[in-house]
């Protein structure tokens, strides 16, 4: 894209057709029927999701089984923040209040991303992959046990806050985030871990400074999705960031190909789309989509979408 | 002190088969380095197979009884093994020179695979059955202890499969062989060893172990379900990983080590809901010190 102005280059292009989008399509969202909505907005999360697990598996060549943790940890914030808040303010004070739970529950989910990016400087591969699985297990046992926020019988009536506009602005602001991230200087850094980690120490680069950083940001943007999530669906229940959540997270970024950001966008476009398509055979639906992992693994492990391999290249 | 004995003794029962499914888990990573997440589900379908199997045998032999055990126990390993074989030649061999994440991915959908299809109604459904009496039970008191003959029937099943597995393992040529392989693929394919074939009979012999496991799970269980592999896999996956994976002896320990913790987490009101958090936290802090598990690595026996 040598030829278009400076301003449209690389990410910001992404961000800017992302915000219009989003503000465009949110004006005509009264026109949609609730279930097509609501599908929609099902994409915008998922997209958060299966980007900012991007930068973990793809770009930092990490293994990480617990991105439905860290979308637990922000959901259950948001949501708690704005049960608690939302009915002393006026209604004019609603959205801020609901960018602040999101940030919020963004906040503590990189503080797990955090704990979770220590344990990986001494672990690698399937160990990293099980301590991981394993942390989405505890957040989820403890959420059961929390009476605080519903237990295992799950929190209700959450605010209605999440529309299109926000998830697809967010959206386009994690894409924008982790594009330029890892497109910069310092994000090199992300790609020169995962293609070869004592080679890329031995050049100066910190690879634990960029695990830590790789968990920390995905877990912050998984943290937001969480909350969106919450403010969507209007109910949490501990179920619902179980072990499958986080592998129908990582399917997306693999068949989107690791480490390309526009792929795992189509991804996670498809596979939020595909069980809905498959509705009308619910019975065999799961059948069908562990049947898809399978198939893909044995045809295209590498993704879907490798289209112009350049490595590095987001 | 009662209490104490009490739940030691259910949690070497408990114990005991999370050895015999860490033990799956460990023996495939030793061959082929990744985590059979399908393992959990051979283990239900050993359950089941005994499920089916048993009415047909009490024809024949009458049922509760150690012959009949013996004999719905041995039909359904056979099955189970000849599923383990199945699944390695139809979803793993094909991907054997690919990067180990492909291969993990591969193992957990065909892991979602197995349990979608058989909570569908034409297959097993998705409702819970009883599972058939296969041994006579009682209970033993010694004093204020209990002591069921089930939890007796599993200790003393795990040791002999134990001493069977070190014989296998250790004194013969196929397990020479299986060493041999998960020492040093290439080297062992030159000196002679047929790969493919040692890790067909890995998996063979791993998901036989998975399947007595399913069944003497099943015994204690009340019924079974298209899931009752899940949280019993997941325990012993813990396990071998604690103890090392790709290490035997490491297996069994952490087996214990996990049942145990189990029992007496059980026990304590106020902990027990947090059992499958505290399994993965002392999993976690273990790995953090020593990253390559209780015995990883220090000692060389790789299976």
């Amino acid at each position: 894209m040598s030829s278009s102005p400076a301003f449209l280059n690389g990410a910001k292009r992404w961000l800017l057709v992302g915000i219009v989008l989003a503000a465009v399509v949110s004006m005509f969202s009264g026109q949609f029927n609730r279930y097509h909505l609501g599908v929609i907005v099902d994409i915008g999360i998922n997209i958060i999701l299966a980007v900012s697990l991007n930068l973990i598996n793809g770009h930092t060549g990490q293994f990480s089984l617990g991105h439905a943790g860290f979308m637990a940890v922000g959901g259950y914030t948001a949501a708690k923040i704005s049960l608690v808040v939302s009915p002393m303010l006026p209604p004019a004070l609603q959205p801020l209040l609901f960018l602040g739970a999101l940030i919020a529950g963004g906040l503590l989910a990189a503080l797990a991303g955090f704990g979770v990016g220590v344990p990986s400087l001494r672990l690698k591969g399937d160990y990293l992959a099980i301590v991981t699985l394993g942390f989405g297990e505890i957040i989820r046992v403890i959420v059961q046990n929390m009476e605080a926020v519903g237990a295992a019988s799950g929190l209700k009536g959450i605010p209605k806050y999440t529309t299109l506009g926000w998830t697809f602005g967010l959206a386009a602001v994690t894409i924008y985030f982790v594009t330029s991230l890892v497109n910069s200087t310092y994000g090199r850094g992300f790609i020169a871990v995962s293609d070869d980690e004592v080679a890329a120490s031995s050049m100066g680069i910190n690879p634990v400074r960029y695990k830590v950083t790789a968990f920390v940001t995905g877990a912050f943007f998984a943290g937001i999705a969480g909350g969106l999530y919450a403010h969507h669906k209007q109910f949490l229940s501990p179920t619902g960031f179980d072990f499958l959540k986080s592998i129908d997270i990582v399917v997306m970024v693999i068949l989107g190909g690791m480490g390309r950001t526009a792929g795992v966008v189509v991804a996670a476009i498809l596979l939020t789309l595909l069980p809905e398509v498959l509705r009308q055979f619910s019975e065999y639906r799961m059948i069908i989509y562990s049947l898809l992992i399978i198939i893909l693994m044995m045809a295209r492990p590498q993704g879907l979408f490798t289209w112009n391999r350049k490595k590095g290249a987001a | 002190m009662d209490w104490l004995l009490q739940q030691l003794i259910n949690g070497l029962a408990l114990g005991s088969i999370y050895a015999l499914i860490a033990l799956g888990y460990t023996m495939v990573y030793g061959v082929l380095r990744f985590i059979n997440f399908a393992h959990a589900d051979v283990l239900m379908l050993g359950a089941y197979a005994a499920y089916f199997v048993a009415p047909a045998v009490s024809s024949v032999v009458p049922l509760p009884s150690l012959t009949g055990a013996i004999l719905v126990s041995l039909i359904s390993v056979i099955i189970c093994a000849g599923i383990g074989i199945l699944i390695e030649f139809l979803a793993y061999r094909p991907l054997r020179k690919r990067p180990r994440l492909t291969v993990l991915i591969t193992a957990i959908g065909v892991s979602l695979f197995i349990e979608f299809t058989c909570q569908h109604s034409a297959v097993f459904g998705a409702d819970t059955k009883p599972f058939p009496k296969l041994l006579p039970e009682h209970d033993f008191h010694l004093g204020k202890l209990v002591v069921s003959s089930n939890d007796l029937v599993v200790v003393v099943t795990t040791l002999l499969l134990l001493a069977g597995l070190w014989f296998i393992v250790q004194r013969t040529k196929m397990g020479t062989a299986m060493r041999a392989v998960s020492h040093n693929q290439q080297a062992a394919a030159l000196m002679g060893i047929n790969i493919n074939r040692i890790i067909s009979f890995t998996f063979g012999l791993g998901s036989a172990l998975a399947a007595i496991a399913g069944i003497l799970y099943a015994m204690k269980a009340p019924g079974i379900d298209p899931l009752m592999g899940v949280q019993p896999g997941l325990r012993a996956f813990i396990a071998a990983v604690l103890g090392g994976i790709g290490n035997l002896p490491g297996a069994a320990l952490g087996g214990l080590i996990l049942g145990l913790l189990e029992t007496f987490a059980g026990g304590i009101s106020g902990l027990s809901n947090y059992r499958d958090g505290i399994a993965f936290g002392i999993l976690i802090l273990i790995l953090l010190f020593k990253p390559a598990g209780l015995l990883g690595k220090a000692t060389v026996e790789k299976v």
